[in-house]
């Protein structure tokens, strides 16, 4: 059995596509629109996407996505609501939907509870930023056999540690693209091409880059490095210009067709 | 994945932080333990200390606190005698060694009260090293002096606006920084807090505390303490005194947490006495926190004490039942602050003011041969201007 998130690689690889990665925070700037969001990103050209679950201290995040948690959490958004907007999206689309979040949600919420909730709703993915190797062996076992990835995040600093990250993943493998938070970047590291051949010396799984793609032109100088392209804070940027003039979803429809037409 | 266990106390601690981090924790590990076998660096350690920041400091015989609560013999264990005014500069002495020893230039750190944002601003002055420090904008605002003395000593003093805009962000904004510039920069942690090896290499370089009261009191009283108090936020100065003295059964040990406005309202730090257990910061321990996990504002009128988290070491001294944890509302440590002010011609922290309190309520229980050592962490000159502010008011009222 294979997640929803395999099988849209495997579909992409035989048209020779690359996969689009998008993240919105669920609730940002309200639950409804994030609902619609999913659904233009969709059809705008995204495969994958993400959704945030909205963390008090997200320490892996830059200002952009911060905000983006901070409007979540002013109205009230939590991961029941997000549960509830996981099951209603399913009963419209099929998109692969993975959960980005930090342990202490799950931890707290209590984890088989939570395994089960995603399970239920239709979440095919987790990606934890601050469950690293040496932490997660007892979340996997309670994994095992669920049909959830669980998203490993491998860094220019992994090194030694890359076998043992991609070792086992499922889904694919979540490339941070340099050193730092989420958000904008003036240039990626000039070692990128090693690092990801690097990463693919220990796996099959495919590989996505992510942090600091913020335009067309991030996406073009990376595409060919990985099968798959993902963005974060460049969409809730889009999100935040639209609160403004009151057109979230055609902003954020826009600006994801244009990453489509430059990963083709 | 091996000796998981030494990364934790029983259930608590751990290392939950961005892959990014991970090698980097992995080689402080390493360096820290080489470190601490190589008679060299404890040599250079003890020396900074002793030359630099004055110890030991004394273990002084409050005679007239002992006689107005009439029990036990009362002794203050006088870190507020260090150079910067705190505990919290053994620790720095500590790191930035290991930091040179690293070959890291640049040092940033996070604080609350200041104390420990001055302690390194301090040590990197001495060593010539860069320095950044994070700080919440409202802790700023209440420690406009600790702000003055950091920038004097050359360092960068960062305000942050995140959240609650106080220790606790300003750590989530030290982490960030960590991060994005792992390759050239050493974090120093100002408590017994954050990923492993932080809890237990700060824990070690506050043990000095500990090592010599032993000493000190066995010199004068010529046998252990009955009782030993301290306060805690993250912990660094009770697990300081307090470790050498884990295995003494008989030895009764109390932390003191900040119940701010009272453990019924919600403007509280009593992690332990109210908290749930979860993960900030790197590590599993008790936190303040909703049950979804969001992490609630802790309050405390002391900034030191004001951080909804706690030590993982002693939220397992906690379960383990080795030692007690009390709360101490604002007032009552206000009230304490001046009493030692009067009785003993020592103005306190308001942070150690908080053990000031609960000796108040414990000392007059005690019999009067027994002997309670308290560990004055600070002295109080960063919150004079608090305490007028609050005791102003009051005449105004």
């Amino acid at each position: 059995m294979s997640s929803r998130i395999s099988q849209k690689f495997n579909e992409l690889k035989k048209k020779n596509k690359k996969a689009l990665i998008t993240y919105v925070t669920a609730g940002d700037p309200d639950i409804n629109t994030t609902e619609q969001l999913v659904y233009a990103m969709e059809n705008a050209g995204a495969d994958i996407i993400e959704l945030g679950i909205a963390y008090s201290d997200p320490l892996a995040d830059g200002p952009v996505i911060q905000r983006a948690a901070s409007r979540a959490l002013n109205k009230g958004v939590n991961i029941d609501i997000v549960f509830e907007l996981v099951r209603k999206l399913r009963t419209n689309t099929q998109v692969p939907l993975a959960f980005l979040l930090y342990y202490n949600s799950i931890y707290r919420y209590g984890i088989d509870k939570f395994i089960n909730k995603c399970m239920e709703a239709g979440v095919d993915g987790l990606i934890i930023p601050d469950l690293p190797l040496e932490e997660r062996t007892d979340f996997k076992k309670i994994l095992d056999g669920k049909n959830i990835d669980l998203i490993p995040l491998v860094a220019p600093t992994s090194e030694m540690r890359i076998k043992d990250l991609v070792k086992d993943a499922t889904g694919f493998i979540y490339c941070v693209s340099s050193l730092g938070v989420t958000g904008a970047r003036n240039s990626f590291d000039s070692n990128i091409k090693e690092f990801m051949d690097n990463i693919k010396l220990h796996t099959d799984v495919p590989l996505a880059i992510g942090f600091g793609i913020s335009d067309v032109q991030g996406v073009k100088q990376l595409k060919d490095l990985a099968q798959g392209l993902i963005v974060g804070s460049a969409i809730i940027k889009k999100i935040e210009e639209g609160i403004v003039e009151n057109k979230v979803v055609n902003l954020v429809s826009e600006f994801v067709k244009e990453l489509r037409d430059a990963l083709n | 994945m091996d000796n998981k266990k030494s990364k934790r106390f029983g259930n608590y601690g751990g290392q939950y932080v961005p892959e990014t981090l991970m090698n980097a924790l992995i080689e402080l590990e390493e360096m820290y333990e080489e470190a601490m076998n190589d008679e060299e660096f404890i040599k250079e350690y003890m020396y900074y200390l002793q030359e630099y920041s004055g110890r030991p400091t004394s273990l002084y015989y409050a005679e007239n606190l002992t006689k107005k609560y009439g029990g036990g013999k009362i002794y203050l264990k006088r870190e507020d005698l260090n150079h910067t005014g705190a505990h919290k500069i053994n620790n720095v002495v500590g790191q930035v060694l290991l930091a040179n020893r690293m070959g890291k230039k640049r040092i940033i750190a996070e604080t609350g009260a200041g104390q420990h944002g001055v302690a390194t601003a301090t040590i990197c002055a001495m060593f010539n090293l860069e320095c950044e420090i994070y700080m919440g904008e409202e802790d700023i605002q209440r420690q406009g002096l600790n702000v003055f003395k950091m920038e004097l000593l050359g360092a960068k003093v960062n305000s942050v606006t995140s959240g609650t805009k106080t220790l606790k962000d300003a750590t989530n904004e030290a982490i960030r920084d960590w991060v994005t510039n792992v390759e050239d920069t050493y974090y120093v942690i100002g408590s017994v807090v954050g990923p492993h090896p932080y809890p237990t290499m700060v824990r070690d370089f506050q043990r000095i505390i500990g090592d010599e009261t032993k000493i000190q009191i066995l010199e004068k009283e010529g046998r252990m303490p009955d009782y030993l108090l301290a306060c805690v936020g993250g912990g660094s100065n009770a697990m300081g005194l307090f470790y050498p003295f884990i295995e003494e059964d008989n030895i009764k040990i109390i932390g003191v947490e900040a119940a701010g406005e009272g453990v019924n309202t919600h403007k509280h730090a009593a992690t332990i006495t109210l908290g749930t257990v979860g993960v900030l910061h790197g590590m599993m321990t008790y936190l303040l926190q909703d049950d979804y996990g969001q992490i609630l504002p802790a309050h405390s009128v002391s900034a030191g004490l004001d951080y909804p988290g706690i030590g993982p070491e002693h939220a397992y001294l906690h379960d383990s039942g080795r030692v007690e944890y009390v709360a101490i509302t604002d007032s009552e440590a206000v009230e304490a602050f001046q009493t030692l002010s009067r009785c003993e011609g020592i103005i306190p922290a308001l942070e150690s003011a908080h053990a000031l309190a609960y000796l108040a309520k414990l000392a007059p229980t005690t019999h009067k041969e027994d002997i309670i050592i308290l560990n004055l962490s600070g002295r109080g000159d960063k919150d004079v201007h608090t305490i007028s502010e609050i005791l102003g008011g009051k005449k105004h009222e």
